[in-house]
């Protein structure tokens, strides 16, 4: 009993060692685990010697079409190291949130050119025209920026304008 | 109870995808770049919230039918969604309003719908409110904008209100499959959600310095398969691809 949970254990910790290598295709520079959308990893045993991955996943946005994507790639990089038996589950509860990407993730997203969530969470409310949160420029570190729109190339982006050094900018809007 | 809940569900599902699709025919015809990309995040969402629970309906119905078959494969009598989702875009005066109306609609309703006594629609609530926040917010926004704008903008603001607002009636008239869930704790008590939607419509009607038109005949049906002719032409183009290549995949 103890050697087979030594061994698990040894399995997942492999496997998280392994989801580290896959990224958001969308933003490449972010691992699904700096993204904080893997809930849980966990081993069942599968045939005689066998043992089976069970990956609990969880969607960012709702239509966010790089979940599938990144569904296959988890599903190939376990292949590759051997794993044949896999799972791959989606939970939608409790709701993916900005909160959970890690602080490595968001140091990644800046130098990739990115603002990354405020680390103070705000909470999006309903209320029209409210005064913007001060997001800072990837670009040139300037707090002089203006929100263009609240919806960017992806989902999971706004749309920023730095003022000082003219460029515009995505900013993974806290969600 | 099983066929109201898979009835429920389709509902919920069908309004989201079928306003999903006429917002995403805005796609590359947009006012201006920004707002292009905004009303497109806008259907995406929208989809993605259908798919969400359409696999939870193809779950309960337990025979087969699977996300695609319930959105491709349906015939207009089949869908249940609100009249106003399926109305055509109109010009973009009457494409924000509609967005407007439908997300506080939506606003106020998955915030009750999170309370649900079925965990999955719960779920699915949570998950979707924080998406709806930003159409709610962006949505009123154009209505003020244009409301309180030029004379111009203000006219189209006005025109577009005549042309949608018979359509907002069927928001708060349960169908019977909605009655039986809602005694149960599963579905939302439209009469609760519908002064916090009013008292929503009011305030920023009023910013955008435009009238509550008098009450009005409500237009009503599509909750139980009764559809304007418009339904049709978005299933002929919709559903187009697997009706004739059937299980057609990329
Ligand atoms: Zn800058």
């Amino acid at each position: 009993m103890t050697v087979l949970s030594n061994h698990t254990t040894e399995t997942e910790k492999k496997i998280w060692l392994l989801l580290e290598t896959v990224t958001d295709p969308e933003v490449p520079v972010l691992s699904v685990l700096d993204l904080g959308i893997i809930r849980n990893v966990s081993v069942e045993p599968s045939g005689e010697n066998n043992v089976k991955p069970v990956i609990t996943i969880t969607p960012t946005y709702s239509g966010c079409p790089a979940m599938d994507v990144i569904s296959i790639n988890i599903r190939m990089v376990l292949l590759q190291a051997g794993f044949k038996d896999i799972e791959i589950k989606q939970v939608l509860s409790p709701a993916w949130t900005t909160e959970w990407m890690s602080t490595e993730g968001k140091n990644k997203l800046k130098a990739y050119g990115i603002a990354p969530p405020q680390y103070k969470q705000a909470v999006c409310t309903p209320d029209a025209f409210q005064e913007e949160e001060a997001i800072q420029c990837p670009q040139c570190n300037s707090w002089h920026t203006t929100l263009i729109s609240q919806f960017g190339s992806t989902a999971c982006k706004a749309l920023y304008r730095c003022e000082d050094c003219k460029e515009p900018f995505d900013y993974f809007k806290c969600h | 109870m099983n066929t109201s809940l898979i009835n429920y569900t389709l509902h919920l599902a069908d309004n989201a995808l079928i306003l999903g699709h006429r917002n995403s025919e805005w796609c590359g015809h947009g006012p201006a770049l920004e707002q292009d990309i905004a009303i497109s995040n806008i259907a995406l969402d929208g989809i993605g919230q259908a798919r969400n629970l359409y696999q939870y309906a193809a779950v309960l119905s337990n025979n087969g039918a699977t996300e695609d078959s319930l959105a491709y494969l349906r015939d207009v009598i089949d869908f249940k969604n609100l009249l106003i989702t399926e109305l055509p875009n109109g010009d973009w005066a009457q494409t924000t309003l509609r967005q407007f109306l439908f997300s506080a609609y939506q606003f106020y309703f998955y915030q009750q719908l999170e309370k649900s006594a079925d965990q999955q629609l719960a779920a699915i609530a949570t998950k979707s409110l924080k998406e709806v926040t930003y159409h709610l917010r962006w949505s009123s926004e154009w209505v003020i904008r244009l409301g309180d704008g030029t004379a111009e903008s203000h006219d189209k603001m006005v025109k577009a209100i005549a042309e949608i607002w018979n359509y907002t009636g069927e928001l708060f008239l349960p169908a019977s499959y909605e009655k039986e869930l809602a005694a149960s704790g599963i579905a939302v008590d439209l009469a609760v959600i519908q002064p916090l939607w009013e008292q929503k419509v009011s305030a920023v009607f009023a910013e955008a310095t435009i009238a509550i038109p008098e009450k009005s005949f409500a237009q009503k049906g599509g909750k139980e398969g009764i559809h304007t002719e418009h339904l049709g032409y978005i299933l002929a183009e919709m559903q187009f691809l697997q009706r004739a290549y059937p299980g057609a995949e990329w």
